[in-house]
């Protein structure tokens, strides 16, 4: 078999941080490739460059056995390079038709473009109704869309990111086989996960990434999993653990009857029935797959959306951590006792009346960098400047300077390495310990597990409260969800 | 009211909304495109300005013509400032429009002496079509114009068509509701803007040369008088489709008709009402009153 | 941080002299007799700078302090120009109505009405924001042009002179005048501009409220979320004082040098300011230098026009010159500092 794509000696790096060093990738005609490795071991990056949408400091690409020069995705396009990628990247006010259209290049007039667009569904058994917004889909046809558009180009190489980060374990299972199928119409696809058991159901051959370079390659039946997990991680084998937590059963701090919440933006799902309660002292993860309603549920928790139906009772003050840090928990170009200051609003201890001691505030964030390890050159240092690890330290410092009675965390360790989920996980325990509840949601199974005294999941809207000593397949069980086939 | 002055109102009304519909539909393709170009208004000055003296030395084609060319260029550097370097719209805009009244008015008092002296210049003449002018009321308003509105008439469907009936347009409409996702999809989307600008900006000089070659007959200093900021407002209340717009200029011709109508009538009713009206009108559909629009998402994002 | 902001702009400064020096002599002035008589108009005497460049910096000083509160905010307000004549309208009525006051309290009634005036005029344009998300550049730029007809319809109507021969109105009530320098037109506005943007500098370095004033502009979504700040309230407030200090702008113009209402009193205060806030990067301090800059800019064109024959309204080239070159390597800079990641 011959390679259909090669990468070869793929060097990258973004300002101070090395995120390829010399990586191999060779992709031969007509498998399912793997390319695993954790959160920032720079599996996007490679690709990215394979597309066309960063270009390397070093390296060499060939496409068929000849260099290529991929200057942007068009290059890639006309290669017949077709990219999934893990994010939305379709025009929300567009049309799904328009949005295939524009990325395939093909005419607009609306008939010939529908029919095309339906066709194409037909062909690749993903149908999907052509006029409908893409921003009006839901989230696993939003994830179909982008499937479409891909091979709507004719794309022999599909390059797919995370494809399953958005679809619940159904949903996922389904258009694996959907992509082994690909493999009978003479295309080559390259599957980027972080999850291991994907990697090792549906690929031929798997790749190893590990802080940008290549680990491991060879087919996917010859180790064994826990082997490549290790080779992963960098560390002897480690599977998620059951945490073993004493039960304090402190006072309620949060009570929810009935609570409904609207859904919040494009994406989101409404939340329509929860009930349940969380004590002092606990941890409750809550398991969803993305569009469930529940960051409906945890922004209503933190405060920030109104409920439309039912009770809620949060003690206060309530700290929130939100998914998005750079957009949504910091502002970049302040610097971190600014932040600080933003975080603790009028509560700050250095606010008298309507004056702020800008002094104390610097002296307050100086004294959280030491406490929180978080590695930064001062107070005046802005936000945008720290890794997101150090970001995140600095996020929950403020989160805890508030003194809270209830924590709400969404996806709190997204796009953080090993050393720094940990510690964050600790700070989270900690935090329980000393009396905070603490609900957090993340998209990890595992980590819902691990960190967890309690779970909690949502599927469509409602809120399911498991046993204690539920197990991993059981919690995966209850977030399924029955996806309707389109138009 | 008698007939004859209903139609020599409506007739002044299409006259008057040929230089708004001209500038408006060229903003319309930069707003599409995400971009707001408060330059429009010093693209529109220029083009006056270039259309006079073009006019002079060839005739009112070779002003037109050099009308187009300069609010061509204009666009483009706002288009390079704005888009290619990324600065701020609205002050890139205003900066234009700025530098663009400091010009017109020196080169205008250096090429024609100081003001106050009357030009008088070859001018397009009123050109009826035969048959349809004949039509009672309406005809004579639509059909006895000059060859440039003439031109906005067709230049309508065409920038229709143009928006939304051909992959450039599609791809321009998604640079302007969304960089990222219409960068994914390969759109080129610096380019693109900076295309549709230039568009743009012709669009502006010749509205700008209509207004002196088939509305005034003359030049004088700051003559557009806002009228490239109502081209913006005339997008908004047009809700960014052509069709729409096209009756959105007429409303405000015709509400500018109507002051000067006033003005000449001693009457207990200010004409500078008929002067807030249209844009009375717009923050009302702006606030929804008269059905809701939306804008291009990524219109007023840095 | 003084000193990267000053390069740019003297730069752009040369820049802009260097523009119009060309353009001169590609028409054939003498630049160096040219620049000398605009020299002479802004600084040639006593006489000038406090004639003709401080009493022109004065509302350039105060419209570019209320605009750099929005912009502090991120919004838009391009309305300055319709506030000021709000303010201005306002004053002038209540101007007229002052007669028999005690001069103390009938400039600061007239002064409150001015700003009164300018919150309303900026109202509307908030409450569409607020309610229905329209963009405050579209809708505060439309009153601008309502305005100009309020003015042409007040000098015609309701406010002319009682003679019913010019289109202005009656001058106001002496006592509502602000107080000159005696010998020049310089008044007493000038404190109140440079008080006004020590109050500002204050406010926004030292409360709470100053600093979530900028936390909603630099990140609208961290303010909501992380600071738990009402980010629509707070985008409200700041417009609403924009337009408010605009308006004083206006009061003060009435009140210190025109005395009366008619349609040309502002050459373009309101966008101009919106350059001045924006060259001096909306900090108070800087915008009072920035505000006279452009007021001996003004002035000089006076005497480059007077002196050299040289059209005045070309001082608007220089200014745009400044403007872009000042917003491109403000744009570069930025560019530069953030990096990747």
């Amino acid at each position: 078999m011959a390679p259909v794509l090669e990468l070869r000696g793929i060097t990258k790096h973004f300002g101070p941080v090395q995120a390829l060093r010399g990586a191999d990738f060779i992709l031969e005609e007509g498998e399912i490739h793997a390319l695993l490795g954790e959160n920032g071991a720079g599996k996007s990056t490679l690709m990215g460059i394979a597309f066309g949408l960063i270009r390397p400091d070093a390296g060499q690409i060939l496409v068929r056995g000849n260099p290529q020069q991929i200057r942007g995705p068009l290059d890639a396009r006309q290669l017949g390079i077709g990219m999934v990628h893990q994010h939305f990247t379709s025009v929300p006010a567009l049309t799904a038709a328009e949005n295939i259209g524009l990325t395939a290049g093909w005419s607009v007039s609306p008939g010939k473009l529908y029919r095309r667009v339906r066709d194409l569904g037909e062909q690749t058994g993903l149908p999907i109704d052509p006029a409908v917004r893409a921003e009006d889909l839901p989230a696993v046809l939003k994830q179909r869309l982008e499937v479409l558009k891909a091979l709507a180009t004719d794309a022999r190489i599909l390059l797919l990111d995370e494809p399953s980060s958005v679809l619940s374990p159904a949903e996922a299972e389904s258009l694996l086989t959907r992509i082994q199928s690909f493999r009978t119409r003479g295309m080559s696809a390259v599957l980027i996960t972080h999850k291991l058991d994907e990697a090792t159901r549906v690929a031929d051959r798997v790749t190893v990434l590990r802080r940008g370079e290549v680990v491991h390659t060879g087919p996917a039946s010859a180790e064994p999993p826990a082997r490549l997990a290790a080779l992963m991680i960098g560390a002897p084998g480690w599977a998620p653990q059951r945490a073993s937590h004493s039960a304090s059963a402190g006072e309620v701090r949060v009570r929810a009857q009935g609570l409904a919440v609207e859904r919040s933006g494009p994406g989101g799902a409404p939340l329509r029935e929860a009930t349940f309660s969380a004590r002092s002292g606990e941890v409750v993860g809550i398991a969803a797959v993305e569009g469930n309603g529940q960051r409906e549920l945890l922004r209503a928790l933190a405060g920030l959306l109104r409920p439309s139906r039912g009770e809620l009772d949060v003690s206060t003050p309530v700290s929130f951590v939100p998914e998005d840090r750079t957009s949504e928990a910091l502002i970049g170009e302040f610097t971190l006792a600014e932040n600080l200051a933003l975080s603790q609003g009028q509560g700050g201890a250095w606010v008298r009346g309507p004056w702020l001691d800008w002094g104390a505030v610097e002296r307050r964030t100086e004294e959280l960098l030491g406490e929180f390890s978080v590695r930064a050159p001062g107070p005046g240092t802005p936000a945008i400047a720290l890794s997101g690890g150090n970001q995140q330290r600095m996020v929950l410092a403020a989160a805890l300077e508030r003194q809270p009675a209830v924590l709400v965390a969404e996806n709190p360790t997204r796009g953080l390495d090993i050393k720094a989920t940990a510690e964050i996980h600790a700070r989270l325990r900690e935090a329980a310990k000393q009396g905070v509840a603490v609900l957090f949601h993340s998209s990890d199974l595992d980590e819902v597990v691990e960190l967890a005294d309690r779970v909690l999941v949502v599927r469509e809207g409602r809120v399911i409260e498991l046993p204690e000593g539920a197990t991993r397949q059981e919690i995966g069980a209850r977030m399924l969800v029955e996806v309707s086939g389109a138009s | 009211m008698d007939a004859d002055l209903l139609v020599s109102f409506l007739t002044s009304a299409v006259r008057v909304a040929t230089p708004l519909l001209l500038a408006a539909l060229g903003e319309t393709l930069a707003e599409r495109g995400g971009v707001i170009n408060l330059g429009i208004e010093g693209a529109m000055l220029a083009g006056a300005l270039a259309g006079a003296i073009g006019s002079t030395v060839g005739g009112p084609w070779a002003g037109t013509l050099a009308a187009a060319l300069t609010g061509a260029m204009l666009s483009l550097g706002f288009g390079l400032i704005a888009v290619a370097a990324g600065a701020n719209q609205i002050i890139s805009g205003t900066a234009i429009t700025l530098g663009a009244v400091g010009a017109t008015g020196a080169i205008y008092r250096e090429v024609y002496g100081s003001a106050g002296v009357g030009l008088s210049l070859p001018t397009f003449p009123v050109i009826p079509i035969p048959g349809l002018a004949r039509i009672p009321l309406l005809g004579p308003a639509l059909f006895e114009q000059s060859i440039l509105t003439y031109l906005g008439y067709v230049a309508v469907p065409a920038l229709w068509f143009l928006l939304f009936r051909t992959r450039w347009g599609l791809a321009l409409r998604a640079a302007g509701e969304s960089v990222e996702a219409a960068t994914a999809a390969g759109v080129r989307v610096k380019r693109i803007r900076i295309v549709a600008l230039v568009l743009g900006g012709m669009f502006a000089g010749v509205a700008g040369a209509s207004l002196v070659l088939a509305q005034v007959g003359t030049f004088a200093e700051k003559m557009t008088a806002g009228r490239g900021f109502m081209a913006v407002a005339i997008v908004v209340l047009g809700g960014w489709r052509p069709g729409r717009v096209a009756g959105a200029a007429l409303f405000f011709g015709a509400a500018m008709a109507l002051q000067f109508l006033f003005q000449s009538i001693v009457s207990n009713l200010p004409y500078q009402l008929f002067l807030m009206l249209p844009y009375l009108l717009t923050l009302l559909v702006l606030a929804g009153g008269v059905g809701r629009v939306r804008s291009p998402a990524e219109l007023g994002r840095e | 941080m003084r000193a990267e902001r000053t390069l740019p702009l003297i730069s752009a400064v040369a820049a802009g002299i260097a523009v119009l020096a060309l353009t001169l002599v590609a028409t054939g002035h003498d630049p160096v007799v040219a620049l000398g008589a605009m020299w002479r108009g802004a600084f040639g005497s006593w006489d000038t700078i406090l004639s003709a460049v401080l009493p022109r910096s004065i509302p350039l000083i105060v419209i570019g302090l209320g605009i750099g509160l929005a912009f502090r905010a991120g919004a838009l307000n391009i309305g300055a120009e319709g506030q000021f004549y709000a303010g201005a309208i306002a004053a002038t009525w209540a101007g007229l109505h002052l007669n028999g006051w005690p001069a103390p309290l009938a400039i600061a009634a007239l002064l409150t009405t001015s700003i009164l005036a300018g919150v309303l005029w900026v109202a509307v344009p908030v409450l569409l924001r607020v309610r229905f998300g329209v963009l405050e550049v579209i809708s505060t730029l439309l009153l601008n042009f309502v305005a100009d007809a309020l003015v042409s319809w007040m000098v015609q109507g309701p406010l002319q002179e009682a003679k019913r021969i010019y289109p202005q109105s009656d001058p106001i009530a002496a006592s509502a005048r602000l107080p000159q320098v005696p010998g020049t037109r310089l008044h007493l506005g000038l404190l109140l501009a440079i008080g006004l943007a020590v109050v500002l500098w204050v406010i926004y370095r030292r409360t709470l409220w100053g600093f979530q004033l900028r936390a909603t502009g630099a990140g609208p979504l961290a303010a909501g979320i992380a600071g738990r700040i009402d980010t629509k309230k707070m985008l409200a407030t700041a417009l609403l004082l924009s337009g408010g200090i605009a308006g004083l702008a206006g009061g003060i113009e009435v009140s210190g040098v025109s005395y009366a209402l008619f349609q040309s009193l502002s050459p373009g205060y309101g966008f101009t300011g919106i350059a001045v806030a924006l060259l001096a990067r909306l900090d108070p301090l800087g915008t009072i230098a920035t505000g006279l800059l452009f007021a001996a800019l003004e002035a000089g064109a006076g005497g480059l026009q007077r002196e050299a024959g040289v059209p005045a309204v070309l001082v608007y080239l220089i200014e745009a010159v400044i403007i872009i070159v000042v917003l491109l390597s403000d744009t570069i800079a930025r560019r530069r500092s953030h990096g990747r990641f």
